[in-house]
């Protein structure tokens, strides 16, 4: 009687069967599996951050970086440095003239001394800094400037470096070893250091060469072409442009510090994080017996000025550190760990409170519905 | 996704359209069973059609490389990262092409993957479909074939309930007169049998000699796509003579036996014609993160700009520019303007390249979680649910309003005769023919009441439009039903009509035929009782009763029988036991049963001859007969004594009603659109538990807007239910137990409200008015719907203006429309094939399914797919942000902070698989608790884990962490060194710095935000630091060929054989969490939502 206005739901032929192969879907037909993955419902630790739960750790945190903090800081203030600009901007520098006087084409290096006092003793070994401030080691184009390949000794890139090293690539036709800006760029100002006794005469401090490039780096990345005669090997490259020495004459006091694997070099050519940064000149080793290695007292730096910084607005500086486990001087790395376990424990508080007045609210708070 | 079975015939035109010569020219010319015409006709043009191979694959074994890289291209993210690897080859740019291009390599090989799969599914779905068997006469044999094979012009031959193969015209039939029965439920969703009648000239030809020996041709227009609409000639040519025929009687196509023969094939089909791809549903989720993606590009291009504009001014002094350590090539001296373009590949990272792939495969397997569900598989049926679309998943969790089909959904769609009441005596339907057989009155049966109680079945057996049809070889469900002796069924396009017959059935009374314009049944004592067909008044929905005028042969009286609604019976009643029935029937209709009232009025024979003379006159009138009809049978039925009435029951499915409640709950507004009548569905409402006893109904139907107009019944119903809101809001303290509203509104009334009004302004109005009302409704029934409403008024909701998410759930092939309009269609698997299934998103078995679907898997889908789009979003700033501040602090000059492969691994390797494990088994709540308290649903309502604020909140703290990284490893390395060996590092640690404490942060934080740690995510968490690590080592510090002199050489190592290094990335990993877990752990405090209260509260009983 209501056909006319009720779609008739009756079965009508097409009963599930009989349709279902129209279905592409993954239909299973058969029962799924009642594996705990498959119902979701796996064995699990379910953790709630709540007050209560978190406070402990903050406790914790707190309690372990406070002491930690303060021991780095005392160590980082333990740690003696000595720090000086010579890079002669002021007129009553002793490096003026040569800053001012610089020239590319000078043959022979301008010698300034800068005199300094350690007011204290600095003991056990000694490291060396040169500093450069505003230098953009770490730009595109000059961190790109190199070539790895030339410089792990493979022969091809000694006589046809790739073309990262574009426009320190190549002079005349003949491939520039080592190529790219930062080979070029490399610092050549020559620092002695010297003990003024107090009767006026000088004492010369012993400067370790070696030891301030990473040990990989000079035994596996950096390799020298093959060759018996390192000038021999070089024979069919030019140096690059700014340098003085030819590649395999960088260091001639001591043979197996030339080439590629020269330390200074190796150095040189980590380039820095940061446009201000220090790279490790020297290292003083420490006398043996109970003598500081630097005493307290006058001292004597003569510098080759070689490195000219003033054109884009740059600094040198001279560095003398001593070093803890932790590195130089660096009070930061303390006062973080201070100042976070501080506010841990400070939020441990905060929280101790909350939980105290609202934890017993939320959990037993009736649920709703 | 496309699935469908072709079970495809062209539906009828309902009116002879020919059409002229001239207009022919688009048409077609079938030649039946490929026989030429007779020369000198007509040119035999042998037109060329295509195969009736169906494809619904997109690619080909050949075309599958370029075609789904051409697609993968076109979606805007792949296409960016391609214009950026482009950018890299093309340009200096700071990153090698790699960076990029392997990312982007990598998603598209991934994608490209899922969706060969995907083709190749589909491509085994078309093999079936085109190589299920056809039954095609040839040369007068019957010979099967592949589908796929069958040509334009074949005949086919369709058996009992197959399924027809393509457009078809139906030549003859086994059945004398040439029909068959026909469901086009898969075209249309009508499942009622139609009768179609074969070709009048061919339906003589029976056997296959006979049909191969018709020589026919057959002109027809050009394929298109509508359903109804069929326009063409059949030319039959006898001796060779054409017997040239306008189309009579061209009541097409359909087959139930024997031959057809085929028109449209393939993918000429009008299915296939009608099939439209769906449109691509996209969710919320989805938005949002498009609206993020957005957000990111503007801060990149900006952050290039910003860059770009500081490099130019820190450039205008020639040394910094060019200092004489660092001189330009000639060739960069003349390229110019490609530092935006370089900042633009040097921060690109920033759009998480791997978010689409992650996203689209956390989808695609979080589906089978549902497929896999235990809980959601019906023994019964024995199938589980079904995805369709795995884009829509987090979508579950944002529904707002559902929309449920009433019929099948919400009930079983198995009516089942309950009861009858006879003259007040009510009397059980089913297993009672023992009860009525001891009754207690085997006396009584003689008395008054006994004979009232056979005339009410016999008016029960004889007032109906069923159809008999004899049992040969059907199967089915229909099979069990009956248990008689007769081996026939009953068919009607009214199954409560089956119901009432079968039920009469069990209790004595069988409708045997209707044979010579006489019905025959059996009585209880097994006599067969003839009755002879005089009138019979049909059924129409404004009288909503049917009569029929018998004559008794044995006693040759004359009855009127009456079926009809109650409020269309009781006040043509003269006599009966009106008052007790009426109770009955109001009982029966408030407990949910369909309920029909039947009365008899006995008629002389001079009353007879007056009925037929009042019929035959209004038959014959000319002018306004049908008004003429209405009158005469207003008039005929009237007078009428009550027997009694029946009561059939659509049983509510297992659990609909505490789903319903549930969804309350939850939040959820539930619309019932049904097409059944108003007290049937007011009355499913209430048993459904969607209007409860303290609902206040308002009714928006015809009967009220006969009595006010349209307007004023809007308006009052406006101001009833804002008065009452008016009215809460001032003490809302009572809101608890004030009644809520339902709202019942009809098929005819919403048109109405929905029509345009002739005065275009008013129009909006309404639609405005009707929205307001329903929006302060709980719980709204939308009756006498046609399907097209049905997705009418989803539209509606959709469009309004909070544009909350909508999801619609039916059963039935009328349900389609709003499946495919709503944000998320739900296909039950019904008794009404398959068409809902195929065409929805998801499909369950049963309604109650709906409420694990949406409240544990939506809602855990929400809550992975919003953790995974912030957090990769985080990722990523925190990622990109470091080496923006690095670029002030290198003169601009692009230098990238991290190494290549780390820029290149950080989102495939390094930090991929945690968060997309994270986004496949994170349960933050255990099912258990998420299904027992649906309220939880409110906490993730409005898309509220994926707003603004909280978007703000994750970028600002990636940020944040991005500048404690950089800033801590800047002041750790500020120009000092922190190896106890005096030796510096470069730039590349400095940037290891960075990424080691980055790599582990992001991961950190995620396994904070992890509530749910199986052992995978234990393994993959810690394994993928484990990894990062390995690789690391590996790639700095083993010997091999080409690594021992790349820049990261012995990098890693050499950061960690310093102790301050340790000390810093521990710092700097604690710094970066403390403030999310500080906020976590304060708002959870302080303002705790229900989640997190419920967290508490079962962590606390699994404690105790």
């Amino acid at each position: 009687m209501m056909a006319s206005s009720y779609n008739a739901k009756e079965e009508d032929g097409h009963h599930p069967g009989s349709s279902n192969h129209g279905g592409t879907g993954p239909s299973s037909s058969k029962k799924p599996d009642n594996t705990a993955f498959k119902q979701q419902r796996l064995p699990a630790w379910q953790p709630i951050l709540t007050a209560g739960t978190v406070l402990p750790a903050f406790f914790i945190i707190g309690l372990i970086f406070i002491p930690i903090g303060i021991g780095l800081y005392v160590t980082s203030n333990n740690i003696k440095e000595f720090e000086i600009d010579y890079t002669g901007v002021e007129p009553d520098s002793p490096c003026y003239i040569c800053a001012q006087n610089f020239s590319w084409n000078s043959t022979t290096p301008c010698i300034c001394t800068v005199n300094f006092t350690l007011q204290q003793p600095f003991e056990n070994n000694v490291y060396m800094y040169y500093g450069l401030s505003n230098f953009y080691q770490n730009h595109r184009r000059y961190v790109k400037s190199r070539d790895d390949k030339q410089l792990n000794g493979d022969l091809n890139n000694l006589e046809d470096p790739s073309s990262d090293c574009e426009p320190y690539r190549k002079i005349g036709g003949k491939a520039v070893a080592p190529c790219g800006a930062i080979a070029n760029s490399l610092f050549n100002d020559t620092l002695d250091l010297s003990y003024v006794e107090s009767n006026g005469t000088l004492n010369s401090i012993d400067l370790q060469r070696k030891g301030i490039a990473w040990w990989t780096d000079k035994h596996v990345k950096f390799k020298n072409p093959a060759g018996s005669n390192l000038s021999v090997a070089f024979q069919n490259t030019v140096m690059p442009v700014n340098w003085r020495n030819p590649v395999y004459n960088l260091d001639p006091s001591d043979p197996d510090n030339n080439g590629f694997i020269n330390e200074d070099f190796i150095v040189w050519m980590r380039t820095a994080a940061l446009p201000t940064f220090r790279k490790l000149y020297r290292i003083i080793p420490k006398k043996s017996g109970a003598a500081s290695t630097l005493p307290s007292g006058s001292y004597r730096l003569k510098i080759a000025y070689n490195y000219p910084v003033l054109s884009f607005d740059g600094r040198k500086r001279m560095i003398l550190s001593t070093i803890s486990w932790m590195g130089g001087k660096n009070p930061f790395l303390g006062i973080a760990y201070i100042t976070v376990g501080s506010i841990c424990f400070f939020l441990g508080i905060v929280l101790l409170i909350i939980n105290h007045k609202y934890g017993n609210r939320s959990s037993s708070a009736d649920i709703p519905n | 996704t496309d699935r469908r079975t072709f079970c495809l015939f062209l539906v009828p035109c309902p009116a002879l359209q020919c059409v002229g010569e001239e207009n022919c020219v688009d048409s077609r010319t079938v030649y039946i069973s490929h026989k030429e015409p007779p020369p000198g006709t007509e040119a035999f043009i042998q037109q060329r059609f295509p195969d009736n191979r169906i494809v619904s694959s997109k690619y080909t074994f050949w075309n599958f490389i370029p075609k789904n890289m051409f697609e993968q291209f076109r979606r805007v993210a792949n296409f960016y990262f391609l214009v950026i690897f482009l950018v890299q080859l093309i340009i200096d740019t700071p990153t090698s092409p790699i960076t990029s291009g392997l990312p982007l390599f990598f998603v598209i090989t991934v994608t490209a993957i899922k969706q060969g799969y995907e083709d190749w599914l589909r491509h085994k779905a078309d093999n079936t479909i085109n190589q299920c068997p056809v039954h095609v006469v040839q040369h007068g044999r019957k010979v099967r074939e592949q589908s796929h094979k069958l040509r334009v012009g074949d005949v086919v031959l369709v058996e009992e309930n197959e399924i027809f193969p393509c457009d078809l015209i139906l030549l003859s039939s086994s059945r004398d007169d040439g029909t068959c029965f026909v469901t086009t439920a898969s075209l249309d969703g009508e499942s009622s049998h139609k009768t179609y009648y074969a070709v009048q000239d061919t339906k003589a030809y029976k056997t296959e000699e006979e049909v191969s020996s018709i020589h026919a041709t057959i002109e027809c227009e050009q394929p298109q796509p509508d359903l109804y609409k069929f326009v063409g000639r059949i030319n039959i040519y006898m001796n060779n003579e054409p017997v040239a025929r306008y189309c009579p009687n061209f009541n097409w196509p359909v087959i139930v036996l024997p031959s057809a023969v085929a028109i449209y094939t393939g993918m000429e089909t009008k299915m296939a014609l009608n099939y439209q791809s769906k449109s691509q549903k996209r969710s919320a989720v989805e938005k949002s993160m498009n609206a993020y993606l957005v957000v990111y590009l503007c801060i990149l291009i900006s952050k290039a700009i910003i860059n770009t504009a500081l490099k130019y001014l820190w450039q205008a002094d020639p040394n910094r520019d060019e200092p004489w350590y660092n001189e330009r090539t000639e060739a960069e001296r003349q390229r110019a303007f490609t530092d935006f373009l370089a900042f633009m590949v040097l921060f690109n990272y920033i759009i998480p390249v791997s978010m689409y792939v992650t996203v689209e495969m956390q989808k695609f397997l979080g589906s089978y979680f549902i497929m896999w569900d235990d809980e959601m598989f019906d023994e019964e049926l024995q199938e589980g649910a079904v995805v369709n679309t795995s884009d829509l998943n987090e979508e579950l969790g944002q529904v707002e309003y559902v929309f449920t089909d009433k019929t099948g959904t919400l009930t079983e769609n198995n009516m089942e005769f309950i009861e009858c009441c006879v003259d007040g005596h009510v009397m059980p339907g089913s297993d009672s023919i023992d009860m009525i057989d001891t009754s207690p009155g085997p006396g009584a049966r003689v008395s008054l009441a006994s004979e009232r109680e056979e005339l009410f079945f016999r008016a029960l057996c004889l007032c109906h439009t069923v159809q008999v049809k004899e049992e040969e070889t059907v199967d089915g469900i229909k099979h069990g039903i009956h248990q008689g002796k007769s081996s026939s069924f009953y068919i009607s396009s009214s199954p409560d009509e089956v119901a009432l017959v079968e039920g009469m059935k069990r209790l004595g009374f069988t409708y045997l035929r209707q044979k010579d314009g006489h019905m025959e049944i059996i009585n209880r004592d097994d006599e067969v009782e003839r009755f002879e067909v005089l009138e019979v008044l049909t059924f129409d929905s404004v009288r909503r009763r049917m009569s029929i005028i018998v004559r008794s042969n044995t006693g040759s009286e004359l009855y009127l029988f009456c079926k009809g609604a109650d409020s269309s019976i009781f006040p043509r009643v003269i006599s009966g036991k009106v008052d007790q029935v009426k109770a009955r029937v109001e009982h029966n209709a408030v407990e949910g049963l369909r309920t029909l009232c039947v009365a008899y009025r006995p008629l002389s024979p001079e009353q007879y001859q007056q009925v037929s003379h009042l019929l035959s006159g209004a038959k014959l009138a000319l002018q306004d007969r049908d008004k003429q009809l209405a009158e005469a049978y207003d008039r005929i039925e009237r007078d009428l004594i009550l027997l009694g009435a029946t009561a059939v029951e659509d049983r509510l499915q297992e659990k609909a009603a505490d789903t319903i409640e549930s969804l309350h709950k939850a939040g959820m507004k539930v619309w019932v659109l049904t097409g059944d009548k108003m007290e049937t569905a007011a009355a499913t409402c209430y048993a459904s538990k969607l209007f409860r006893r303290s609902t206040q109904i308002l009714e928006l139907t015809t009967k009220r807007t006969e009595e006010q107009s349209l307007h004023d019944v809007l308006f009052d119903l406006s101001r009833t239910v804002l008065r009452h809101y008016g009215g809460m809001t001032r003490d809302a303290s009572l809101s608890d137990d004030c009644t809520d509203f339902g709202l019942i509104i009809d098929g005819a009334t919403l048109s109405s409200v929905m029509r345009p009004n002739q005065q275009g302004s008013s129009s909006g109005n309404y639609k405005e008015l009707f929205l307001d009302i329903c929006r302060n409704c709980s719980a709204v029934l939308c009756c006498r719907m046609a399907p097209l409403q049905k997705a009418q008024i989803v539209k509606m909701i959709k469009a309004s203006e909070e544009h909350p998410i909508t999801l619609a759930i039916g059963d039935g092939a009328n349900d389609v429309s709003m499946i495919l309009e709503a944000h998320v269609g739900i296909g039950i698997m019904g008794k009404e094939g398959r068409q809902a299934v195929r065409n929805s998103d998801y499909a369950i078995p049963k309604f109650k399914h709906l409420k694990k679907m949406l409240l544990v898997h939506g809602h855990y889908y929400y809550i992975r797919v919003s953790e995974l789009v912030q957090y990769f979003f985080y990722k990523n700033v925190v990622f990109i942000f470091p080496q923006f501040l690095y670029q002030f602090f290198c003169g601009f000059s692009q230098q990238p902070l991290y190494d290549t492969a780390y820029l290149t691994l950080y989102n495939i390797s390094f930090t991929s698989l945690p968060i997309l494990l994270y986004s496949l088994i994170e349960q933050h709540i255990n099912t258990d608790i998420l299904k027992k308290d649906p309220s939880l649903y409110k906490d993730i309502a409005k898309n509220s884990l994926l707003r603004w604020p909280s978007f703000i909140y994750w970028t600002v703290l990636g940020v944040y962490d991005a500048i404690v990284m950089f800033f801590g490893a800047y002041f750790l390395f500020d120009n000092t060194t922190f190896t106890s060996n005096g030796q510096m590092f470069g730039n590349w640690t400095f940037g290891t710095l960075v990424f080691t404490v980055l790599v582990f942060t992001v991961t950190f934080k995620l396994a904070l935000d992890t509530h749910y740690w199986t052992w995978i995510n234990h393994f993959v968490i810690w394994g993928s630091l484990l990894f990062f690590v390995v690789f690391s080592l590996l790639w700095g510090g083993i010997i091999w060929p080409f690594l021992n002199y790349q820049r990261m050489y012995y990098v890693f190592m050499q950061m960690l054989s310093s102790g301050p290094a340790w000390l810093s990335i521990i710092l700097l990993i604690t710094a970066c969490l403390l403030p999310d877990v500080v906020k976590k752990v304060i708002w959870r405090a302080l303002w705790p939502t229900t989640t997190e209260r419920i967290q508490v509260g079962s962590d606390l009983n699994g404690q105790i």
